[in-house]
């Protein structure tokens, strides 16, 4: 596949998987300032704002609604989800002799939706039924592609965009949320800092996954331990991890150059940090720089798939 | 098929003209001909909102898939759909005999005209054509000069603009023999009417196009270079910001090659590579939508970066074939046009099926006073513009523009021919709930590998505006479902 079509479909993969975990962060933000118990609505924005990696512009002004809105329809900021939508767009655009036309359709769907006048409508009569059709958009264009596109090299960089996506804002979220949850006082979670808990699998769609394997007994300890360590749960980091990994292994195996060593070690290294700690070495440990090692390892891993299939030399690709 | 009144038929016309021009729908006392009566039947048989309905649901169809074409010159909203209209044109099975057979006679002349120019000049040598009025082309290309190419095909890929006048006939206004565009339009129309109208479409027994990328990819195939049994075809566009990238993507598609920009291909050694997550990989045939002087910086515009530098020497060298070759333009130049039915003589012995519009050319003393004397009786053109640019109408200009165009024919006589103002067909278009005549052409898809092969149909166009003349989608106009019926 040509190195230009892979790094598009990448990032289109990416970029969705970034609009999808806006839409959802804000919506279970929105969510939690509705019991004014807690924490205020300033601490809360910002909290949404560090766990999407603080883009700029965001500063809270006491208008939720007005920022909600800055939020989602931005043409230039980089974490609006209008911003993202276009971005997937664009590079599907740029490919689109290689996606099938239900995925394209379905993508092109979204971005009018998302860029119609009735969208503001809709935004400033109900945001959750707004944000709620735009992650059905971006459901729709999942499950079409899984079905509609060819399981070849496309598709396995469409998964490695999704997932290192995915493995990344979840270890941003959890470094963001664990000074303030996961060293709180008491073991005893009720009321607000039950909301509080909830809200954070919320995030990341696993509440329901979460009570099927722990009961409905929420603790901080056990979520940390769903959200990173789960071998089954799409949501979990180790799950992304391990799709990265065999996404890899899927391209070298229809490819045929021989692996790069860096990139099937980098991969392999994060691989066995997960599969081989449990959650008491990690609590015993410096939790906050175990979160933040995994984000510098996938950008390392980002970095070594550019390196080995998309930018890589002319005389080294001719030498070979 | 109900049995309309001729009552409940005038009913559907709005304002509708019969005059001079030919009307592809309507006999001059205002009767349907014959073979559009079942399309008017239903027309009228169909509620003003049903109309209505199956038109929104086109629209929407065209949206969603994203059939675009970009506007230049504007920052927002440069993507348009491409206007359609939605009542097919229709063509009988004996109309598209006769265009078939003189397409594949011109363009066979064509093709030897260049072979010819960039050979021996036997044609030049004979004074047939005048040897200036060839090398003072601007899309003549020396660099070609004794370059063999392959199965000695310069253009695979043709779309000739046809037009029909007051006698009903067909007659040829213009080749495009350099990187024609707009066959996803007639691929994608067709898919869409097919839809909107499948009763009446069924009932008419239509000959398909569907074939055609195949057809397109077996032509591409027949030229690849000697001793690559397993061809890598790619398609080379300029990229995302072209106006017809919709259908450079649509047509990579459809064949099942991959779409490559400039900065995807390298060379080393006289072989062209792209650039794969596998390593480099050898490319054997390109299309090309890239025009000439955009495809090799080394040989020709330095500072392009659309193409790829090497691509030519790769060219020359056999290692890569390149199509439609380079320099093919010089036979689509306006005025080198005049001289097509002389190349058909020359070239096959054979009186042109198709005529030619007749043409001036203005470096000739006589015809330039005739021309500078009729502006506004005539049509002007500059030679190597394409898509309604560079245009003077007589009948619709200000004498400020006429002034103008005296003054560049005068300085540059070369670069303008002109033509008498064409009153060509019209065909009905729905406009609001009734029907309403536009202009229309017609331009049909050749290809040319180990035959000459034509889809039949083509891309019809209309000058949506009322009594415009002008059918380019960069000025206004759309397009229309061609049906040839069997």
């Amino acid at each position: 596949m040509l190195s230009r079509v892979a790094d598009s479909l990448y990032w289109m993969s990416r970029y969705l998987e970034r609009a999808e975990n806006t839409v959802r962060q804000l919506d279970v933000t929105m969510g939690l300032m509705l019991d004014t118990g807690g924490a205020d609505e300033e601490t809360r924005w910002q909290r949404l704002v560090a766990s999407l990696g603080k883009p700029a512009g965001l500063d809270w002004n006491g208008d939720l609604e007005a920022m909600a809105h800055k939020l989602v329809f931005d043409n230039l900021n980089h974490a609006a989800v209008t911003f993202c939508v276009n971005g997937a767009r664009e590079n599907a655009r740029q490919v689109r002799e290689e996606i099938s036309s239900e995925q394209w359709q379905r993508l092109n769907r979204l971005y009018h939706q998302i860029h119609s006048p009735l969208a503001e409508n809709q935004f400033n009569s109900s945001i959750n039924d707004a944000l709620a059709s735009i992650i059905d958009g971006i459901h729709l264009f999942k499950g079409v592609s899984n079905s509609t596109m060819i399981h070849g090299q496309g598709w396995q960089f469409i998964r490695m965009g999704r997932f290192l996506e995915r493995a990344y804002a979840t270890a941003t979220l959890l470094e963001v949320y664990q000074p303030d949850l996961l060293h709180a006082q008491t073991r005893e979670h009720v009321g607000y800092q039950y909301l509080e808990l909830v809200g954070l699998l919320r995030c990341c769609t696993s509440f329901e996954a979460y009570c099927q394997v722990y009961t409905a007994d929420v603790t901080p300890d056990r979520i940390l331990e769903f959200l990173l360590l789960n071998r089954d749960f799409p949501h979990s980091i180790r799950y992304c991890v391990d799709s990265i990994r065999e996404a890899i292994d899927s391209i070298q195996r229809t490819g045929g150059r021989r692996p790069p060593g860096e990139l099937i070690s980098g991969i392999g290294r994060l691989h066995a940090m997960l599969d081989f700690t449990t959650i008491g070495e990690i609590l015993h440990g410096d939790t906050s720089a175990f979160l933040h090692n995994i984000r510098e390892q996938c950008l390392r891993i980002h970095e070594q798939i550019y390196r080995y299939y998309v930018n890589y030399s002319i005389q080294s690709a001719l030498a070979s | 098929m109900s049995a309309a009144s001729p009552l409940q038929l005038d009913t559907l016309f709005g304002e509708y003209p019969l005059d001079q021009a030919f009307d592809e729908m309507r006999e001059p006392n205002g009767d349907v001909r014959a073979h559009y009566r079942a399309l008017a039947e239903t027309l009228a048989s169909l509620p003003p909102e049903e109309l209505q309905r199956r038109k929104q649901s086109a629209d929407l169809s065209f949206l969603t898939q994203g059939i675009t074409f970009t506007v230049y010159g504007r920052d927002e909203g440069t993507e348009r759909i491409f206007p359609y209209d939605l009542l097919p044109r229709l063509i009988t099975a004996k109309e598209w005999e006769r265009i078939e057979r003189g397409l594949t006679q011109r363009i066979t002349a064509l093709n030897l005209f260049l072979r010819d120019v960039y050979s021996d000049a036997k044609i030049l040598n004979d004074k047939v054509i005048p040897r200036e009025l060839v090398y003072s082309c601007k899309h003549y290309r020396r660099q070609m000069r004794g370059l063999q190419v392959p199965r000695n095909v310069y253009i695979a890929v043709v779309g000739s603009d046809l037009l029909r006048l007051k006698t009903g006939e067909f007659v040829v206004l213009e080749d495009n023999l350099r990187v024609p565009s707009g066959v996803s339009y007639m691929l994608t129309n067709r898919r869409v009417m097919k839809r909107t109208f499948p009763q009446l479409f069924s009932s008419y027994g239509v000959r398909p196009i569907e074939h055609y990328p195949q057809m397109l990819l077996a032509t591409l195939r027949s030229l690849a270079p000697e001793g690559r049994p397993e061809p890598n075809i790619v398609l080379l566009t300029p990229g995302v910001f072209n106006s017809a990238y919709f259908e450079h993507t649509y047509l990579a598609r459809q064949m099942g090659i991959d779409l490559v920009e400039g900065r995807d291909l390298v060379t080393h050694d006289n072989i062209v590579y792209m650039r794969t997550t596998d390593g480099l990989k050898r490319v054997d045939v390109i299309y090309r939508r890239v025009d000439d002087d955009f495809s090799d910086p080394l040989v020709f515009r330095a500072d392009s970066s659309l193409g790829c530098a090497g691509l030519f020497n790769a060219y020359r060298a056999g290692n890569v074939t390149v199509t439609n070759a380079f320099g093919t333009g010089l036979a689509d130049d306006k005025a080198v046009y005049a001289y097509v039915p002389k190349m058909i003589r020359y070239y096959l012995d054979e009186e042109p099926i198709l005529p030619n519009v007749e043409t001036y050319i203005l470096s000739e003393e006589k015809e330039r006073q005739h021309v500078l004397a009729n502006l506004d009786k005539l049509v002007v053109k500059a030679v190597g513009e394409s898509g309604g640019y560079g245009m003077l109408i007589g009948p619709h200009s200000t004498a400020a523009q006429r002034e103008e165009f005296s003054r560049a024919i005068e300085a540059n006589p070369r670069n303008y021919i002109a033509q008498p103002t064409l009153d060509f067909s019209r065909a009905p278009c729905l406009i609001g709930n009734s029907l309403e005549p536009r202009h229309v052409d017609l331009r049909p898809y050749i290809l040319f590998g180990d035959k000459v092969n034509i889809v039949p149909g083509g891309l019809t166009r209309v000058a949506l505006e009322k009594g415009s003349l002008v059918v380019n989608s960069s000025q206004g106009g759309g397009s229309k479902d061609t049906w040839v019926l069997e």
